[in-house]
């Protein structure tokens, strides 16, 4: 897939920085609400980015990143409620613990393939949400009740409200993220990644140590969707069993397919699908009920799959796959 | 559509009178409402493993529909914004913020599930929205003092099981109790409070054991709870685990003093599908009637109900308790914001919502009604024991009050 | 130890639940060489038909015949609509399409049917007769209907020109295409005959666990890790990992209590049951990366 053109980043970056700072111009445009959105966007995105590390860049397929999310959010959460550490200092400890839980998940992930590697992944997001009930851990994470958290105080006396502070936090966790990833891409471990993905056998005759690269990448993509999990502890300002059920990793799953696998653009994409697919397809099932007067019930849900398969019926390279194609269709004509 | 309206809200509307008509004078508005409209939001599982819980979004739906069509309340029309939130915690913050802050709602009603109203519950708080009616028995939502824009409805979860803990001490000598619970706050409310029941003889339980949702059968747990030689056993399962607990039990030919909770005390789907013959004897607390028991086939409110779903939701089920629910707990919301008259203010909303007096609301069991205070903000807090014989509840005792303390 | 065998006797009854669905998991695999998320609903649907058949004054065996056709049907339909079109996407593709099914499947059967659980018969004589008061005349019917369409299975497939042409299609296509096989219309026979299963396992597991549309979801995965264990595209391996991880699972919370029992220390319950289950399975997979019945592949490079 090409790279996304550079000049197109900044312009990209101006807005996404510049775009709050017009609230006192277009409130309506900019309202708190909106910017709260666009921060699960972000957030989506960066945890999506995480599974695409794996998934789309090294080949081994993951039904259960919803378990690194959860255990980087509650390593948060536990940082905040029982130890007092401030907010920020939670990202890098939620991507150690991260990196580490990915890390040694890694090693039997290595004798699995396939269908192998998605059922022990998807047990694991099964797994999660038990042992954060598990009786000698409640006192640590709440038990069933969770734990309820402050939200992330807007620091330097900043004229900024909370929402525009957690936007910003949020933004620039992200393009720090995404640069470190592209870089990493780039270098020769990306490549090494890659043709683990692309050929095993001959990467491994060439020398690479494919045991090892693909432990890391096990522990570098949990530490990011660890380190996204950790923002939104501080943007929901609640966590909970419930919060991390296995439709999480199922939609992160979604997100990476439908924005594009083995793309960084895909991930932003993919993030903001994660969020806007429920609301438009609540949006459509209400449209249909009342605008079109249909009798039958066509639930949220229903749409919610046909959006699903017609999405990839339409573009089954995934959105970003899908308009490279349809541009290099257009030129071409 | 008018003789029901008039049967439903005709009750209700007599007891409004008074305190409706000292607030018809100015007319005072806060977001959401207006002359003509008043916005309420509300949050819902419509997908997800929760869905079952969407019933209870339509029947409230289609309850403002009704009253819409029929001129509104003091003239003005319901906007109802009803938003599915999976059962997940996140995605409730997000679509409220979408219902308060975008669609700027009046209130947020019935707002369903523990965790995703405790997600909110600051939020609502620190915007002084009503966060009203939720729909969930966790005990925390009466708590006026830090929370004051938050009320609950039904008998809190806590309460129901201090009354089940006090009547195994009371009813069954030498008990020996197990108890199979889901393993969520759900179960852990019913359990802390019948621990409470049971006060000093709290080691009477002689086994626990949990179950999750995902669970297939809840075979495993019954066999060690039979294990353990108890004569008693609590059930404080969903509708489908309390089911096959029912019938295990029977079959491994167990039999103990049973206790079901109210969650699971349909006769359609908990009592039928555990077998009739099964379930005989076992113990509930009830404050809604049932509408697949046979003793309220000639009930006027339940008559009334039934025309009111054959017309306006027909191709709905009507053992499904959720509509009961939901028109329950319509109907108090309906009253609640008639007595506001035209200070239609957020403040007022909660002023009047606690004040209500010895309201009847309908569906009620007969002898319960709401009650509440600036200082109680438990709307229902009284349930009646009632033991299933042949295939029907048996109602026994007297109407057992908690108010809060 | 009369705990204790009623346990396994419990285990071996849940086993034979997750067998039947494996089996109709293992069979698109073999066929089509997808793992079907949607499984599990699309059997419950399948039940949701028979149901109705049923109370639209149908006896049982009729209903389940008829349901089964349909669902037959259905698959052909399914796979020839919706998954034929992406024949050459992605893997990851073909799995969100069948997330997209399972929510379309469920939502569905919500719709029509409420999610209020309803209690389905079973077709076996009530007798007195059972092995620690849990293996039941139905229990046992289960077994006997898995094996039945395990020996079904076996025979179409080792025996039936179509069964090969089927087995052709999945392993080889490009071959198979040249020796005359209609491989497109084989994948769309497997799909339908998978949905057939899938109908008979509903069938047989809702009177166990009531008929809902979420009654699937939790088994699901079971099945999935019992195919697995089994080796994949061992239908019979499929059957046995049925036991297995139904038995297992019992036993942790078995192990777990007696554990509590004699030392009074809470370790493991039924809270873990699952998860320490799972780890079990993912260990023997680990050492035995084909599942303990599957053949090991060698790949050319």
């Amino acid at each position: 897939m090409p790279a996304f053109p550079k000049k197109w980043l900044w312009v990209v970056l101006v807005v996404a920085f510049g775009w709050p700072l017009l609230a006192p111009v277009f409130p309506d445009l900019v309202s708190n609400y909106r910017l709260f959105l666009v921060s699960t966007m972000i957030i989506a995105a960066i945890a999506v980015l995480g599974l695409n590390l794996l998934t789309g860049f090294n080949g081994q397929i993951s039904l259960g990143h919803g378990a690194f999310y959860a255990v980087g959010a509650y390593t948060a959460a536990i940082l905040m409620d029982k130890l007092n550490v401030p907010y920020y200092a939670t990202l890098p400890a939620a991507a150690v613990v991260c990196f580490v839980v990915g890390y040694l998940f890694g090693q039997p992930a290595l004798k699995l393939e396939g269908h192998y590697l998605a059922l022990a992944t998807f047990a694991l997001a099964l797994a999660v949400p038990q042992i954060l009930k598990y009786k000698w851990l409640e006192d640590l994470t709440g038990g069933v009740q969770g734990i309820v958290l402050m939200k992330p105080e807007v620091p330097f006396n900043l004229p900024l409200n909370e929402d525009q502070w957690l936007y910003y936090y949020c933004l620039v966790t992200m393009v720090v993220l995404f640069w470190a990833a592209n870089n990493m891409l780039n270098s020769r471990s990306g490549r090494a990644m890659m043709a683990i993905r692309d050929h095993y056998m001959a990467a491994d005759t060439m020398g690479i140590n494919t045991a090892r690269y693909k432990t890391v990448t096990f522990g570098i993509s949990a530490a990011y969707t660890g380190i996204a999990g950790a923002l939104s502890a501080s943007a929901i300002a609640f966590v909970a069993p419930d919060s991390f059920n296995i439709f999480l990793s199922i939609k992160f799953l979604i997100g990476l397919v439908v924005g594009g696998v083995g793309s960084l653009v895909g991930s932003v994409v993919g993030g903001i699908f994660y969020v806007l697919v429920d609301n438009s397809a609540q949006a459509i099932s209400t449209f249909i009920k009342n605008d079109l007067g249909l009798q039958f019930d066509l639930s949220a849900y229903t749409i919610f799959g046909l959006l699903l398969i017609i999405l990839m019926y339409l573009m089954p390279q995934g959105i970003v796959g899908g308009v490279y194609l349809l541009f290099r269709r257009l030129r071409r004509s | 559509m008018k003789t029901n309206r008039r049967t439903f809200i005709g009750t209700a509307s007599a007891a409004a009178m008074f305190p409706g008509a000292a607030a018809f004078g100015q007319k005072k508005y806060d977001d959401g409402a207006s002359d003509t409209e008043i916005k309420i939001g509300n949050t819902n599982p419509y997908s997800g493993p929760a869905s079952s819980y969407g019933a209870i979004g339509k029947t409230i739906d289609t309850y403002w529909k009704v009253v819409n069509a029929a001129g509104g309340i003091n003239g003005r029309k319901i906007t109802f914004i009803s938003l599915d939130d999976g059962y997940s915690p996140p995605k409730t913050v997000e679509v409220v913020r979408q219902l308060v802050e975008q669609d700027k709602i009046f209130a947020l009603f019935q707002s369903l599930g523990t965790p995703c109203n405790t997600a909110i519950h600051k939020y609502m708080n620190q915007k002084k929205v009503p966060q009203l009616y939720v729909a969930t028995g966790a005990s925390k939502w009466g708590n006026p003092k830090e929370f004051p824009w938050t009320m609950g409805f039904q008998p809190d979860y806590h309460t129901e099981g201090v009354i089940y803990g006090k009547h195994a001490l009371a009813t069954v000598k030498d008990a020996k109790i197990a108890v199979l619970m889901q393993n969520d706050d759900f179960g852990r409310d019913y359990y802390d409070g019948f621990k409470l029941g049971l006060g000093k003889e709290a080691s009477r339980i002689v086994k626990t054991v949990t179950y999750e949702v995902t669970d297939p059968t809840v075979d495993s747990q019954v066999i060690q709870l039979k294990d353990s030689g108890a004569n008693v056993f609590f059930n404080i399962c969903a509708p489908k685990a309390a089911a096959q607990a029912i019938r295990k039990a029977a079959d491994i030919a167990w039999k103990p003093h049973q206790y079901v909770v109210n969650v699971s005390a349909s006769v359609a789907a908990v009592m039928k599908p555990a077998g009739y013959e099964n379930a005989q004897g076992v113990i509930t607390a009830a404050y809604l009637k049932d509408a697949t028991d046979h003793q309220w086939d000639n009930d006027d409110e339940m008559k009334a109900w039934r025309a009111w779903m054959d017309k306006n939701m027909p191709s709905a089920n009507k053992a499904d308790a959720n509509h009961i629910y939901g028109y329950a707990v319509s109907t108090l919301m309906h009253e609640t914001l008639k007595r506001c008259g035209n200070e239609l203010t957020r403040a007022n909303l909660m002023k009047q919502a606690s004040s209500i007096q010895k309201l009847r609301v309908p569906l009620l069991l007969p002898g319960i009604f709401v009650n509440t205070s600036p200082t109680d903000f438990y709307p229902i807090q009284a349930v009646q024991l009632q033991r299933f014989k042949g295939e029907t509840w048996d109602l026994f005792g007297e109407v057992m009050h908690a108010e809060s303390s | 130890m009369e705990q204790f065998l009623e346990q396994i006797a419990s285990g071996l009854a849940n086993g034979a639940i997750y067998a039947c669905v494996a089996l109709a998991l293992v069979m698109i695999y073999v066929s089509t060489d997808h793992l079907n998320f949607a499984q599990g609903e699309m059997a419950m649907f399948s039940t949701y038909i028979s149901w109705q058949l049923m109370n639209w004054g149908l006896n049982f065996w009729v209903a389940f015949v008829l349901a089964v056709l349909v669902s037959f049907v259905l698959g052909v339909i399914i796979e020839r609509a919706i998954l034929r079109p992406l024949h050459n996407a992605p893997v990851l593709s073909v799995v969100v399409v069948f997330i997209g099914l399972l929510a379309i499947c469920n939502s569905v059967a919500g719709a029509i049917w409420s999610y209020l659980i309803k209690e389905y018969p079973s077709p076996f004589p009530k007798s007195t007769f059972g092995f620690a008061g849990v293996i039941g005349p139905h229990q046992l019917g289960v077994v006997l209907v898995t094996l039945v369409v395990l020996a079904l299975l076996f025979l179409f497939f080792r025996y039936t020109p179509l069964g090969l042409a089927m087995r052709a299609a999945a392993q080889n296509p490009q071959m198979a295409r040249l020796v005359g096989v209609r491989v497109d219309w084989m994948l769309a026979l497997g799909w339908g005959l998978a949905a057939a299963i899938g109908a008979v396992a509903g069938i047989m597991v809702a009177h166990i666990v009531y008929l809902d549309p979420n009654m699937m979801s939790g088994i699901l995965l079971y099945a999935f890790a019992a195919a697995l264990v089994g080796g994949i595209g061992n239908p019979g391996g499929a059957v046995v990992g049925g036991f297995i991880v139904g038995v297992l699972e019992n036993m942790v919370a078995y192990v777990g209590n007696m554990i509590e029992k004699t030392t009074g220390v809470y370790i493991i319950g039924n809270g873990e049951k699952l998860t320490v289950a799972l780890i079990i399975v993912i260990f023997v997979l680990t050492v035995k990366p084909a599942g303990l019945f599957g053949r090991v592949v060698v790949k050319r490079v």
